[in-house]
């Protein structure tokens, strides 16, 4: 009590003196998680947090993989890391202190994660009490940045979570692993324990092959969506730019050039509530050719 | 080179893959949201009954199916024809 007190007073102190909190939406929480890991998690929460930022949001990206931090790495700001999401919970600074401004766009904002090995360093009250902070300092969106697997650190990136982007590549262990995570989405969630409409589930397919699901080598979005039984927000190409984004910590979605942030970019527009069609689910034209002659 | 050509006469492989998948995605589904304790009470279960009868593992089935209010252990024990040494 004594503590959420004291939080609140640098809230308003902080705050526009005529700002109420109940004028204003709740800060939307949002899961990035997958079950599997490598599939692209912090790639995607990284695009979809800058893609947000970038329409005028203010976006609190957490980093929920304690003693494996990476965000920071495809942030590109792992050089300002000064204090992390456990120094806040344990009360070692102050939030605004940890959280790092990216300076790319406006409005976006990292926390990373603690590099301790501490597996008890997450508590539900702790992170509670961070996700409240960042809702009294008008953030619209709070993305959290799942570790993989399915143990303390995944459960609490999810447990607050309104919404959720299930992460899945067109490959069995992805898709049973998602599966999965939807059950756990379904049961172990506050929202889902207040019986409060469940979290809202959206599926994001990462390293899209269109060439290799025609030749009947992947399973198509179709595919995956029919097995799942979720919308599909979003279907990210293979792509190069993927690796290059990640190299020199700039995300993909920054890349005008790239099929990657076109996708991404339109998965942030379906995230807003906008009707886009799907692109990149065929191969070009020129690797048609490219297929003919090569058999 | 037999087995090459024996291979790409094949459904492809995404086809496959969707095939187990809505299978292994099916069953697991079926089991989610049961108590912790089933896998446990099926074993002991089991035991249980191997004393009398020399049953299958796979002869005991355990289901919980859930309607409207209450929930329904249904246990199903197969045995065998006539009874094993």
């Amino acid at each position: 009590m004594a503590t959420t007190c004291i939080l609140s007073g640098w809230a308003l102190e902080c705050a526009p003196p005529n700002r109420i909190f109940e004028e204003r939406n709740l800060s939307e929480i949002i899961v990035v998680t997958s079950g599997k890991g490598g599939v692209g998690k912090t790639t995607t929460s990284a695009s979809l947090g800058c893609g947000l930022a970038r329409r005028g949001k203010r976006v609190a990206l957490i980093d929920f993989d304690i003693g494996l931090r990476n965000l920071d790495l495809i942030m590109g700001c792992e050089r300002r890391v000064v204090y992390d999401f456990v120094n806040v919970i344990n009360g070692d600074c102050t939030l605004k202190q940890a959280l790092i401004k990216d300076k790319r766009v406006e409005g976006l904002h990292v926390l990373a994660a603690s590099q301790t090995r501490d597996k008890d360093a997450l508590t539900e009250e702790g992170v509670q009490r961070v996700l409240d902070e960042l809702n009294s300092e008008g953030f619209d969106y709070v993305l959290c940045d799942s570790p993989a697997g399915i143990e303390k650190g995944a459960h609490l990136a999810m447990y607050f979570a309104d919404r959720a982007v299930v992460v899945v590549n067109p490959e069995v262990s992805s898709v049973r692993d998602s599966d999965r995570i939807l059950g756990l989405l379904a049961s172990k969630t506050r929202r889902a324990e207040n019986g409060n409409g469940g979290v809202k589930e959206h599926l994001l397919l990462t390293r899209y092959n269109p060439r290799r699901v025609a030749s009947g080598e992947m399973m198509s979005v179709n595919d995956v969506k029919e097995i799942l039984g979720l919308d599909v927000i979003g279907v990210v190409p293979e792509s190069t730019d993927v690796l290059a984004a990640s190299n020199s910590g700039v995300p993909v979605i920054l890349n005008d050039a790239s099929d990657a942030a076109d996708a991404y970019e339109d998965a942030v527009g379906r995230l807003l509530g906008e009707q886009l069609p799907l692109r990149f689910l065929e191969e070009r034209k020129r690797g048609f050719l490219a297929r003919m002659f090569g058999g | 080179m037999g087995l090459l050509a024996l291979f790409r006469s094949k459904p492809s492989t995404a086809s496959i893959a969707k095939e187990r998948l809505r299978i292994i995605v099916a069953q697991e589904r079926s089991t989610r949201g049961a108590p912790d304790y089933l896998p446990l009470l099926r074993r002991e279960l089991l035991q249980v009954i191997h004393k009398y009868v020399n049953v299958d593992p796979e002869a005991v089935q355990v289901h919980l199916d859930r309607e409207e209010g209450h929930e329904v252990l249904e246990l199903s024990v197969a045995l065998p024809d006539k009874q094993g040494g």
